[in-house]
């Protein structure tokens, strides 16, 4: 009987995760390594001292195979059990932090669990809105082309964010914004995708080209498809068409011109909008910014916010060349030019010290993996495990190219880990159960669970 | 198992692999297709560091060293990292102002970019630097940079050693590659020039890792690329520093020019030149300062005159054309020529000194008396040689012959920017009489070493080795060996090994008739003062005229006859008669040379002449004008209310006739490089004074 039981427990399990996990989470620790290392203080014994981030790291690993091991342990069924459940102690835990919180680097949005070690509730409250959505959408009688389920689902993953946001943790709160793939696959019309896509664009267009030209450009474009449908319109009288171009014209040019500005000057802080100026290769005048004139005549002078983390991060990355500087050479990371190199722009020592080769196989890792998941997801015979591994998925998948995006100086700078990689024990407790959960369902993927 | 909404899995795989590949794009961007970022981490992280290597030593030839090495600091700044200096407190120690500061610290970066270290101030003194050491916590971005400076420990020969400078953009556009940086320093004139590359030894250069905070992590790569500084090697010179000390004193408050040369070897062994000055003012903290003075000086004392100045070299020049005319076949050593005191055959008379009948009676006692009639005649002779049918053609002989003794041409000795003299082309004196109208007459007195034949002592001196070596020379030269000499040091030191042998044909009987005329000249000659025990000497004076004033004052020799050893040229500005003033000093550094010490009688010699002032009024006036200017300055930034009435006085008492243009040292050649050269410095000079030159 204890044979066919223990027999059960690894029956299933899809070890290619597994070990892909395993691979991510050892990369992580030796990049941690590479940016604390200096030769004038480093003994072996160091590893497990408890004093350094990559033996802390280690120790999170430690917890993080324990926590691995209770789920596959476990029984699925308790899963879709507790998924509402969860989510309410997850939300209760966010709120939590608005009493008992503490403020680091900014953000209250942090638990002090004593010894030295902190938790992120808006962290694991990213596995509870996973299985929370997981379970709505796996209702039976689901129709998710109806508006008032897409709402409730929308609710589900923006409640979380926006509690983040009121925490400071804008990087998190965005993290929420991927759920937004798991629903488009499970039946959300493509329509909002495509607004909310080329809203982006319209605001990257407002950034980087002259505001002029750009109403110009936006005129010219209603003009040709007005052109293009003049049959439809003038011919069959279907003025409503008219009307659509005209309406979307007036308020892509009222974004352009006045909403983008507003936000840029009076909504974000100073460094913000310096950080997405940025990213598109612009500076940002902050004498125009709202917060950054309040500080003013406060009296403090915050000083100009520059661009000096992306600078170093793609000087980093960019130095390391083909083959790279080889481990523990890069003088970036010697130097310790890139701030916060440990936790958000850990991805810079690995550039620099392997390279272009390096980091194309530490990319491949990842994508392997992402289509691991993918994969998992579509041969699930539940909606609720085949909704989970997509959120799972689309949490990694916003992470890494957000993270990576970020240090190659493709997108503004935004506070958001490497996941399994940079330093951080909430972060890496958080990825290890989404993705242990995970393999847990997919053991059990015969079992339709409700 | 529902296939429920299949083709939107395949568009998030799609849209994944997308993302991806942009990310890939970026990265071969940056990692492959640009190389700004490797520099920029360079930059960033690699910090370099110079290593100057010693320069070579320089020796004089009983192996004193003349030139060496001392320690000096110069302090560094890199104006990115300043942020927090104690910006007072540094003024304090230097000295300057915040302004002064600030003005500094803009140079440094328009100079040198806002992240490289430039010097913020040069050369401090022992006590700033001390000052500065114990507070350097307090000036982050600044550092102090050790520099070996040179040392004169005899402080002189300066014009011969020449100063060190900083090197500006065009120096380096000119040695690109060959190591040197901005802020560096190298030979600018004299033997530091002449012979930098071996003197600069190779620098060397250290790698750093340096952190965020600019504190050194360490070497790079483990110093893999490091390379050792390896000194400047040294250079044993012919110099004998006691001559050249003693030939410097004698010129003292004097203007000219001091040259001796082992006439065996070739090797200098005195090169004096004034006014000099004091190597030292060249080096260390004044060294700005000083410069400008000694540039702005009329009386010029950056001029080396033993290569630069070009002197008419009257009656020194006698012995060669008696050479010429012997070796020609035009007269014989018995050839005499009756002279009453002046020479008439050619309208103008040409003076000459002595009177009597039978001082010109033949070659010799015409030597010895230095009989200008004699010599205009045997010069006549020498053009209008009837073997050439043409004054013209006899003219260009003599022409080669003189530019054979090295009249006319550039020696390529060791120094830079040496001058060649003047022997005139006829196609100058082809313009001046509108065409080839002129004969033998119109240029006589090039036969007395005037009209437009120039030479400087070097020149004057080599010409004295020939004859004294009857036909050969070896180009003069200060460094005889460099210290672990290569084959490709011969570019240096392997032409002043060659035996020159331009006058071979001029047979040694007429050498020896030449040298016994000239040994008389020492005997009972024009220069009979000129006596050593024991030493055959030969010598013939010169007394040349100029047009600025008092006549030059030209003495050449060489002693002893038989074994010639020494060959010196010496010429002293406007001090009159050659037998005066120049053929003493030349006595007392041959007694110095010969005998190694001065008798008693000689050392009074000395004192009498060094103290001897025998510097034009114009130049003295224009030190005068230059005091009163600084008085004046000085009186109006003291006291403002009581300056007018101080210039009034000034003004009006002034007896200011001179045209500080009119520097009468120089005699103006028409060579245009000199007249551009003297234009350049006399510019500031013009700007500082343009008052007194309306009148």
């Amino acid at each position: 009987m204890s044979r066919s039981y223990s027999k059960s427990v690894s029956k299933g399990v899809d070890w290619l995760t597994v070990v892909l996990y395993t691979a991510l989470v050892c990369i992580g620790i030796l990049c941690i390594f590479m940016v604390e290392y200096n030769p004038a203080t480093f003994t072996p014994s160091s590893f497990f001292q408890g004093t350094t981030n990559y033996s802390k790291q280690i120790l999170f690993t430690g917890i993080c195979i324990v926590v691995a091991t209770f789920i596959i342990l476990s029984d699925s069924k308790l899963y879709p059990a507790f998924a509402n459940l969860m989510y309410v102690f997850g939300i209760i835990l966010m709120l939590s932090v608005f009493v008992i919180g503490k403020n680091i680097n900014g953000s209250k949005s942090w638990i002090p669990l004593g010894g030295g070690f902190n938790l992120q509730p808006a962290e694991l409250c990213k596995i509870f809105t996973a299985l929370a959505l997981a379970k709505f959408l796996s209702q039976l009688n689901m129709d998710f082309s109806k508006l008032q389920s897409q709402v409730i689902a929308g609710v589900i993953t923006l409640l979380p964010a926006l509690i983040s946001i009121l925490q400071n943790e804008t990087g998190l709160a965005l993290v929420y914004m991927s759920f937004f793939i798991v629903m488009y696959r499970e039946g959300l019309p493509g329509i909002i995708l495509i607004i909310g896509f080329s809203f982006g664009a319209l605001v990257v267009a407002t950034l980087v080209v002259e505001k002029n030209t750009l109403a110009v450009i936006l005129t010219l474009i209603a003009g040709l498809l007005v052109f293009v449908f003049r049959r439809q319109i003038f011919v069959r009288k279907r003025w409503n068409v008219l009307v659509l171009i005209t309406s979307v014209w007036f308020v892509c040019v009222g974004i352009q011109r006045f909403a983008v500005p507003y936000i840029f000057n009076n909504v974000f802080e100073c460094y913000q909008s310096q950080r997405i100026y940025s990213a598109v290769g612009k500076d940002y005048d902050c004498s125009q910014n709202k917060h950054a004139l309040k500080s003013e005549a406060a009296g403090k002078s915050p000083g100009k916010p520059d661009d000096y983390n992306v600078r170093q991060s793609k000087i980093a990355i960019g130095s390391g060349g083909f083959l790279g500087k080889g481990f523990l050479k890069g003088t970036q990371t010697r130097g310790k030019y890139v701030p916060e190199q440990h936790t958000d722009f850990i991805f810079t020592s690995l550039g620099e010290a392997f390279g272009f080769v390096g980091s194309f196989i530490f990319l491949a890792i990842y994508f392997l993996l992402l289509f691991r998941i993918v994969l998992i997801a579509e041969r699930q015979r539940s909606a609720f495990s085949r909704v989970y591994a997509y959120s799972v998925a689309s949490i990694l998948f916003f992470h890494i190219v957000v993270n990576v995006c970020m240090t190659v100086g493709l997108f503004p700078v935004i506070g958001i880990p490497l996941p399994l990689v940079s330093y951080g024990g909430s972060s890496l407790l958080t990825f290890t159960i989404l993705i242990f959960i995970l393999i847990r369902l997919d053991a059990d993927r015969q079992m339709v669970l409700r | 198992m529902p296939v429920y909404n299949q083709s939107r899995s395949r568009i998030i795989q799609v849209i994944f692999i997308l993302v991806f590949l942009l990310i890939i794009l970026q990265l071969l961007n940056l990692q492959i297709f640009s190389t700004e970022y490797k520099l920029q981490a360079e930059n960033n992280a690699v910090y370099r560091k110079v290593i100057y290597p010693d320069r070579g030593v320089v020796y004089d030839r009983h192996g004193k060293a003349i030139l060496e090495n001392t320690i000096m600091w110069d302090l560094m700044v890199t104006p990115s990292e300043i942020k927090g200096t104690d910006t007072t407190a540094l003024c304090a120690i230097l000295g300057i102002d915040t302004a002064g500061f600030h003005k500094r610290i803009l140079t440094a970066i328009i100079k040198n970019s806002r992240y490289k270290p430039s010097i913020f101030e040069p050369l401090i003194t022992d006590e700033v630097y001390a000052r500065l050491n114990e507070s350097m916590y307090k000036f982050p971005g600044f550092n102090i940079v050790e520099r070996p400076v040179r040392s004169y420990p005899f402080h002189g020969a300066a014009c011969v050693l020449g100063y060190l400078g900083e090197v500006d953009s065009n120096f380096l556009k000119r040695h690109a590659g060959e190591g040197y940086e901005q802020g560096d320093y190298a030979g600018m004139t004299g033997l530091e020039r002449g012979y930098e590359k071996v003197l600069m030894g190779q620098r060397g250069v250290k790698r750093f890792i340096r952190d965020n905070k600019n504190r050194i992590q360490g070497a790079y790569n483990n110093g893999t690329y490091d390379t050792a500084a390896i000194a400047g090697r040294n250079l044993y010179s012919s110099m004998d520093i006691d001559l050249q000390l003693l030939a410097e004193k004698l010129l003292q408050h004097k203007i000219g020019s001091v040259v001796a040369i082992n006439p065996k070897t070739g090797g200098i062994l005195v090169m004096a030149t004034a006014p000099s000055y004091d190597p030292t003012m060249l080096t260390g903290a004044q060294r700005r300062k000083n410069f400008g003075k000694l540039i702005l000086d009329t009386a010029r004392p950056l001029l080396n005159r033993a290569i630069k100045g070009q002197y008419p070299p009257g009656s020194t020049y006698k012995p060669l054309s008696a050479l010429i005319a012997l070796d020609e076949g035009i007269i014989t050593p018995s050839y005499g020529y009756p002279c009453a005191g002046a020479y008439y055959s050619c309208g103008r008379p040409v003076k000459c000194t002595e009177h009597w009948q039978g001082h010109s009676k033949n070659l010799r006692t015409a030597i010895a008396y230095s009989c200008n009639s004699y010599f205009s005649n045997v010069f006549r002779m020498i053009v209008d040689n009837p073997a050439y049918h043409n004054p013209r053609i006899g003219y260009l002989h003599w022409k080669q012959y003189m530019n054979a003794f090295g009249y006319g041409i550039d020696l390529k000795t060791d120094l830079p920017g040496e001058d060649d003299g003047n022997i005139p082309d006829t196609s100058g004196y082809n313009r001046d009489f509108g065409g080839p109208r002129w004969n033998s007459c119109n240029i006589v007195t090039l036969g007395i070493g005037q009209d437009r034949m120039l030479a400087t002592p070097l020149q004057i001196a080599n010409a004295m080795c020939i004859i004294a070596n009857k036909g050969y020379y070896y180009t003069p030269h200060f460094v005889d060996s460099i210290e672990n000499e290569t084959i490709t040091d011969t570019q240096f030191v392997g032409k002043y090994r060659i035996k020159h042998v331009p006058l071979e044909h001029i047979s040694d009987s007429s050498f020896n008739t030449v040298q016994l005329g000239m040994h008389d000249v020492a005997v009972f000659g024009t220069a009979r003062a000129v006596k050593i025990d024991g030493i055959d000497i030969c010598a013939k004076t010169g007394t040349a005229q100029n047009p600025h004033g008092k006549d030059h004052s030209l003495f050449v020799a060489f002693a002893p006859m038989q074994n010639p050893k020494i060959a010196i040229c010496v010429v002293v500005e406007n001090a009159g008669f050659g037998a005066t003033w120049a053929a003493p000093i030349a006595s007392l550094i041959m007694e110095k040379y010969f005998k190694d010490t001065l008798s008693a009688a000689s050392v009074a010699n000395v004192e009498r002449i060094s103290n001897a002032d025998l510097i034009p009024p114009p130049i003295k006036q224009w030190y005068f004008k230059q005091d009163s200017i600084k008085l004046l300055k000085q009186s109006q930034k003291i006291n403002p209310d009581a300056a007018p009435v101080f210039q009034n006085n000034l003004e009006t008492t002034k007896p200011v006739q001179y045209d500080p243009e009119a520097e009468p040292n120089h005699k103006d050649n028409g060579d245009t490089s000199l007249i551009k050269n003297k234009q350049d410095l006399q510019k500031p000079e013009e700007k500082k004074n343009p008052k007194p030159k309306k009148p």
